[in-house]
């Protein structure tokens, strides 16, 4: 894709081609300045403006948008204009750059930052060597966030597990399987602050008195059957078990498609042939459904364990991490936003890391073995 | 034998379909329950559950008797052809054609209500949309200062908060996605140095919690003035997508056919033209999938939104969050803002359902 003017550049004499050069140099430096300087501009109207909400909004989705795409016009361009070997070396720098920077500034180097950051005092000045460690392994609220994320992995994952396997060998049979799915599966899509408002007002409780009636499902029931109301979200320890309760009804849709997908891939001989064979439903699920599944088993156990250790969300909404419901990344965000402990903030994040080491490793290793076709 | 075998196959179904319905129908009933109250107005929702709207029997009155001046309460009384002390009234009594009769208040009132129990039918009270004009709306507070100014605060708005939402999720979806596929296209299609120990290093970061970043990243944006702004959270969501995007976009590219690619190589196309005018458009199903996966993600985020965007732009999931936090027991608001909170997602999710699944099956382990 030479440009025209290279060839005439050599039939007007030394002067036009050392001008056609010049332009290109002054050109090449000038638009990615221009393009710069533009999209700066618009960031500090943006920052600033008190201009209609409308009008902010729009202008910055055009803005985002296309100064993306612009930035990687302007950027290839400039490196096409450059001679031939140099277009080679540097276009793929080009494409995969901007991703590298971005993921090392917000991912690859705040592990070492972070790491750095917790070995040091609240405000990130003094070292203190390992206390910001001892509080997170010796402190009564963080002994008990650990407990808590326990039950959350160990409960919740179990829950959401067992009920997508249930959910999706029992629907693989139904000529409704889509409506099932699709109505086990609509909570993956709304946030878990509406989850929680929703669960919120299903766990409400207005006390006792003449004339009140309670208006939550759940005490609505319990009254129903003879029982007591009761104010469930402060009642520990079994508060926790009402919150996993909504992570449950949020993740179980996840393990239902995929667990279901991995069902439909089995092949249908199989099953026929233990059926004529006469294993029974049951044995037919533990000894061909289960073993053909379990690597899949195995993904999405470990997605969910990684989302209930990082959950945060739902707590907060509901009950604040009070009455016994911390969890960990509720800590974390207590100790830098509300105590302004960037140390034992650090040190926590640390403690979470630590946890998903040994899915890096392993997520490393499989690709590894993949890697043959890289 | 065939016959009891296609018994035994229905009886089976029939169980199955009831397990499922009964799992469905709790699944179901949380958010039937919010969605319900959040048509109802906030005195109804106060004084009764959402499932009255549901046709039941309701006592309901249907008259009043003051006694009569002369008449001893202190003693057991005659009324409506029954004989009861205070006592007793005050508990209720029923009348043999199923009216009862209940005291009002202390004796001196001398009043007893007469109430009946009826058939109420669906939505007997009236329902309104009320709550969804109130939360979009919000209430302006005007406040003075201490120098005196008279100051003019939006009240929790979800109205402008959808606004926000959308400028911070509409750009935070297409820029991960834009630097992802050329980042994609880099990895799987280019020859240079490192690509290998590069790759590798986005594979070790794919489940990195983010809670690893906000302490550096912050200190970063207030270095560089980027607390509150959409530019800082537009980076902050790209920067924890980009790992998932880059690692599903690679596997799905590097699948592309060789031949075609290296037919257009030997006509002569840049590296430019091949990425925008082949690989982009063989690559839409991958770009939708992540793309869904990104904005539902992003739409609903809480944590990103509170550390890095804060009050100043308040999106949904953040002014949702504070009505629960500010006035956790005004259901109409809550509720009816729940629903608004849940209409793009919703929307969304239901047009592209497919494309979801497909990228929840490629791998959705996110950090």
């Amino acid at each position: 894709m030479q440009k025209p003017q290279d060839k005439n550049s050599g039939t007007t004499g030394i002067v036009g081609g050392l001008a056609a050069t010049l332009g290109r140099i002054l050109i090449s430096f000038f638009v990615p300045v221009i393009t710069f300087l533009v999209l700066w501009q618009v960031f500090i109207f943006l920052r600033d403006s008190d201009a209609p909400q409308i009008v902010i909004v729009l202008v910055a989705i055009i803005w985002g948008v296309a100064g993306v795409a612009l930035l990687y016009i302007v950027s290839n361009w400039f490196v096409e204009q450059l001679p031939d070997p140099w277009t080679r070396h540097l276009q793929p720098f080009v494409y995969v750059g901007p991703a590298v920077v971005i993921m090392g500034w917000y991912l690859a180097v705040p592990v070492l930052r972070t790491l750095i950051l917790s070995f040091k005092d609240d405000i990130g000045v003094k070292w203190v060597g390992f206390d910001n460690y001892v509080f997170a392994f010796t402190d009564r609220i963080m002994l008990e966030t650990f407990r808590n994320n326990l039950l959350w992995m160990i409960i919740g994952t179990a829950f959401s597990v067992g009920l997508g396997l249930l959910i999706a060998v029992l629907a693989d049979r139904t000529r409704f399987e889509s409506v099932y799915k699709a109505i086990i599966f609509t909570p993956m899509a709304i946030s878990f602050v509406g989850a929680g408002v929703i669960w919120k007002f299903v766990y409400t409780y207005k006390g006792e008195g003449v004339g009140i009636e309670e208006i939550g499902l759940l005490n609505a029931v319990v009254l129903a059957l003879g029982g007591q109301s009761q104010p469930w979200l402060s009642l520990p320890p079994w508060n926790n078990l009402f919150l996993i309760v909504i992570m449950v009804w949020l993740q179980t849709g996840y393990a239902m498609v995929v667990i279901s997908s991995a069902i439909k891939g089995i092949p249908l001989e199989l099953l026929e042939a233990a059926r004529i064979d006469g294993a029974t439903e049951i044995q037919a699920f533990f000894k061909i459904i289960i073993p053909y599944i379990k690597g899949t088993l195995i993904t999405v156990i470990t997605t969910i364990v990684i989302f209930s250790l990082k959950l945060f969300d739902i707590v907060r909404v509901m009950t604040g991490g009070n009455n016994g419901t911390n969890v960990i990344a509720n800590e974390f965000y207590l100790q830098r936003f509300t105590y302004g402990n960037t140390g034992r903030a650090s040190a926590i994040a640390i403690v979470l890391l630590i946890a998903v080491i040994p899915v890096i490793v392993n997520n490393l290793r499989e690709f590894n073995k993949e890697r043959r076709a890289f | 034998m065939a016959a009891s075998y296609k018994n035994q196959k229905t009886r089976s179904s029939l169980v199955i379909n009831g397990v499922l319905i009964l799992i469905s129908f709790f699944w179901l009933l949380p958010t039937l329950g919010v969605f319900i109250t959040s048509f109802r107005n906030s005195q109804d929702i106060f004084t009764s559950g959402w499932w009255t709207v549901l046709p039941h029997k309701e006592n309901i009155q249907s008259g009043e008797i003051v006694l009569d001046p002369a008449v001893d309460v202190n003693v057991p009384m005659q009324i409506e052809g029954i004989t009861a002390t205070f006592e007793e009234l005050r508990q209720g009594v029923d009348l043999s054609d199923g009216r009862t009769l209940t005291w009002y208040g202390n004796k001196r009132t001398r009043t007893i209500l007469v109430s009946e129990e009826k058939w109420v039918g669906f939505f007997f009270k009236p329902l309104t949309i009320d709550n969804y004009k109130d939360v979009l709306t919000g209430k302006e507070i005007s406040f003075t200062d201490a120098g005196g100014n008279e100051i003019t605060r939006k009240g929790n708005s979800l109205g402008s908060a959808f606004l926000n939402s959308i400028a911070v999720a509409v750009p935070a979806t297409i820029i991960p996605i834009l630097i992802a596929a050329f980042a994609a296209f880099g990895f799987s299609w280019l020859n240079f140095p490192g690509r290998s120990v590069i790759f590798t290093m986005v594979v070790a970061i794919l489940v990195v919690p983010l809670q690893i970043s906000l302490v550096p990243i912050l200190q970063d944006y207030t270095k560089l003035n980027l607390n509150g702004t959409f530019l800082g959270i537009w980076l902050a969501h790209t920067g924890f997508g980009l790992p998932l995007a880059t690692y599903l976009l690679f596997n799905y590219m590097s699948t592309l056919p060789r031949d075609l690619l290296e037919a257009a190589y030997i006509d002569g196309a840049s590296n430019f033209t091949i990425f925008t005018k082949l690989i982009l458009p063989l690559s839409v199903p991958a770009l939708a999938s992540f793309a869904i996966f990104q904005f539902l993600w992003v739409w609903n985020d809480y944590l990103i939104a509170l550390v890095f965007l804060g009050d100043k732009s308040r999106v949904v999931t953040y002014a949702l969050a504070s009505i629960v936090g500010e006035k956790g027991q005004d259901w109409h608001l809550l509720t009816a803002g729940a629903f608004v909170s849940m209409l793009l997602p919703l929307a969304v999710f239901f047009a592209l359902q497919r494309f979801f699944v497909r990228g929840l099956l490629a791998g959705s382990v996110k950090g």
